[in-house]
């Protein structure tokens, strides 16, 4: 067992399964299939765990996102970003918490942002973890996070 | 609630409520934003327009339109016009009859009352659907210095590099707010700090780079920071005439969408880095060399996603980001004479290039018009991107010289060269 301690960007409690991208989180190309096409009948491919989509992400690519503690470095790509992240926490096809080795970049906290103001539920999301959380943290540890931003992996 | 920032009594009153309940929601999102950055106050906008980047009315975005029904319902409009990306249907480009049901029926069913919003919370014109909106044909065309509330990664890294105007990577929806409020917290790339260079990168090629390779290089090694790029200068020039602008417009869209980058600078040529030279790099800045053997490599690199590797193309798109008039007049000329070359009246495979309403209007008005038309190839306003955006095209063989549209979807990349090649000669 090992505690990190972060910022809380919006702060909240959880625990939840790791699953972890050691680049950069292209937001849209991973969200995009599953949020559209998860659940429609015929060309859909019940995708209600929300798989990534993200064909350049080798570590992420066709794992189910939702309700996962999805520990990243920052988020990457498109601007629409931050919109994509709101969306899909309005939707509770998030993961349960995002938790950043750096600080967290402009889209990522717009969508955290967004969620704790306009969504009904907001998601959990922590910055400034450290490359040591990055480089200890594996896909399946079980992770716990403190509203004061100290994230316990097991 | 808590907050770090240093507001003015009238953006405090507008935080309780003096402009109502959702006046005050807008603000209380850019205040929890600008903090998360320790943005130590708000700025004002003072770009003329704005630009957002959600065009598209997709179904699933549903908490999206009811968030905009609220701002609309609770007066909280834009307080300056803009434009906004690329709409996603365009009945010119080919689609089969499947694709066309899905387009309509589901994707895109809420496309007519989403542009109704847009209308009513400030939209320019009909014609302002566009990802190039700096275009002088479009007239969204910042000033250097001023402060842009936009979104659109590969538009705020143009106004920011090469107009060198003053914008964050902001986010959909969080650019809107800024319209709205005309205000935005002031952090990162606003700043004079925050626009300094923690790379230098050292082009070493013995000809002129790909924009779109030597772009996703950069934007894969930096990711978010800003790069300071020497030696590009030598085979692009020192004049941001038509011809660069075209090329930094597809430069810079690759690095945003590869990596993060929101600003660039270009020694000897981009506004900044003529004005301050080597001033603009941070002590102990990490170097990147680039040279022929890293661009071949990086562009070995890109995976494949068809199905069938050895597929023949069934589409082509050329223009993401939207093309300008000179690329629009160069690919006609290179086109028409590969055609000839090869015997060919036709392109070989369905092609479709994107501009502006702005820049497919005035290129009609010339005779290249014309001859494109007579080549087969389809010009449209169309977003490739959204296009392609649906499980149908997953298994579709289509090739693009955009690595922006290559890394949000399964097309293939290929150089312009090799598209050129690819579309002037008898399909396989």
């Amino acid at each position: 067992m090992k505690q990190f301690k972060g910022r809380p960007v919006v702060a909240g409690e959880c625990t939840a399964e790791a699953l972890v991208s050691h680049g950069g989180f292209n937001t849209l190309a991973s969200f995009q299939n599953a949020l559209q096409f998860g659940d429609m009948p015929l060309i859909g491919d019940k995708n209600k765990e929300t798989k990534c989509g993200d064909q350049n992400n080798a570590d992420l690519y066709n794992k189910p996102m939702a309700g996962k503690a999805l520990c990243l470095p920052q988020t990457i790509g498109s601007t629409t970003g931050g919109m994509v992240l709101y969306c899909a926490t309005e939707m509770r096809r998030n993961p349960k918490c995002m938790l950043f080795s750096e600080h967290i970049d402009s889209l990522a906290c717009a969508g955290a942002v967004l969620g704790a103001v306009w969504a009904e539920e907001a998601m959990t999301v922590v910055d400034c973890l450290g490359d040591e959380f990055l480089a200890y943290v594996k896909d399946g540890m079980e992770i716990s996070v403190a509203m004061d931003g100290t994230v316990t992996v097991k | 609630m808590d907050y770090k920032m240093n507001l003015t009594q009238e953006e405090l009153d507008i935080l309780n409520g003096s402009k109502g309940e959702t006046m005050a929601k807008v603000m209380k999102t850019l205040v929890l934003y600008g903090d998360a950055f320790d943005a130590t106050k708000m700025v004002s906008v003072t770009s003329e327009k704005g630009h957002l980047v959600t065009s598209f009315g997709l179904k699933v975005m549903k908490p999206v339109y009811d968030l905009m029904a609220q701002l609309i319902e609770g007066g909280a409009l834009s307080a300056q016009k803009f434009s906004v990306d690329p709409k996603p249907l365009d009945p010119k480009v080919p689609a089969n009859f499947l694709q066309k049901l899905i387009f309509n029926k589901f994707m895109y069913s809420m496309q007519d009352m989403y542009d109704g919003q847009l209308n009513k919370l400030g939209l320019i014109d009909n014609n302002s659907y566009t990802c190039t909106c700096y275009m002088d044909e479009v007239g969204n065309v910042p000033k250097k210095g001023e402060i842009l509330s936009w979104a659109e990664s590969s538009a705020v890294v143009y106004a920011n590099s090469v107009l060198g105007a003053r914008c964050n990577r902001n986010s959909g929806i969080i650019e809107l707010f800024g319209s709205i409020l005309g205000k935005v917290p002031y952090f990162g790339l606003l700043t004079d700090e925050g626009r300094k260079a923690t790379w230098v990168i050292e082009v070493k090629t013995t000809k002129k780079p790909e924009a779109q390779i030597l772009g996703s290089a950069i934007g894969m090694k930096v990711m978010e920071d800003v790069p300071y790029i020497k030696g590009l200068d030598k085979w692009i020039g020192t004049e941001l005439d038509g011809d660069t602008k075209a090329y930094l417009k597809d430069f810079g869209a690759a690095t945003a969408s590869n990596g993060a980058v929101g600003l660039y600078h270009i020694e000897n040529l981009t506004p900044e880095a003529v004005e301050s030279g080597a001033d603009l790099i941070t002590e102990n800045a990490q170097v990147y060399v680039i040279d022929d053997a890293e661009l071949a490599r990086v562009q070995a690199n890109y995976p494949v996603m068809w199905k069938d590797k050895d597929a023949t193309p069934k589409l082509c798109f050329v223009g993401c980001p939207h093309l300008s008039h000179a690329q629009l007049i160069e690919w006609t000329d290179k086109v028409a004479e590969g055609l000839k070359n090869n015997g060919l009246k036709k392109v070989s495979i369905p092609t479709v290039f994107t501009a502006a309403p702005g820049v497919i209007e005035e290129f009609e008005k010339t005779p290249y018009a014309a001859k494109l038309k007579e080549t087969g190839v389809v010009l449209s306003y169309i977003c490739p991107l959204m296009y392609m955006n649906n499980p149908l095209c997953k298994s579709m063989p289509v090739i693009t010289n955009s690595n922006k549209l290559r890394t949000y979807t399964t097309s293939r990349y290929y150089r312009s060269d090799e598209i050129l090649d690819i579309i002037t000669k008898e399909a396989k």
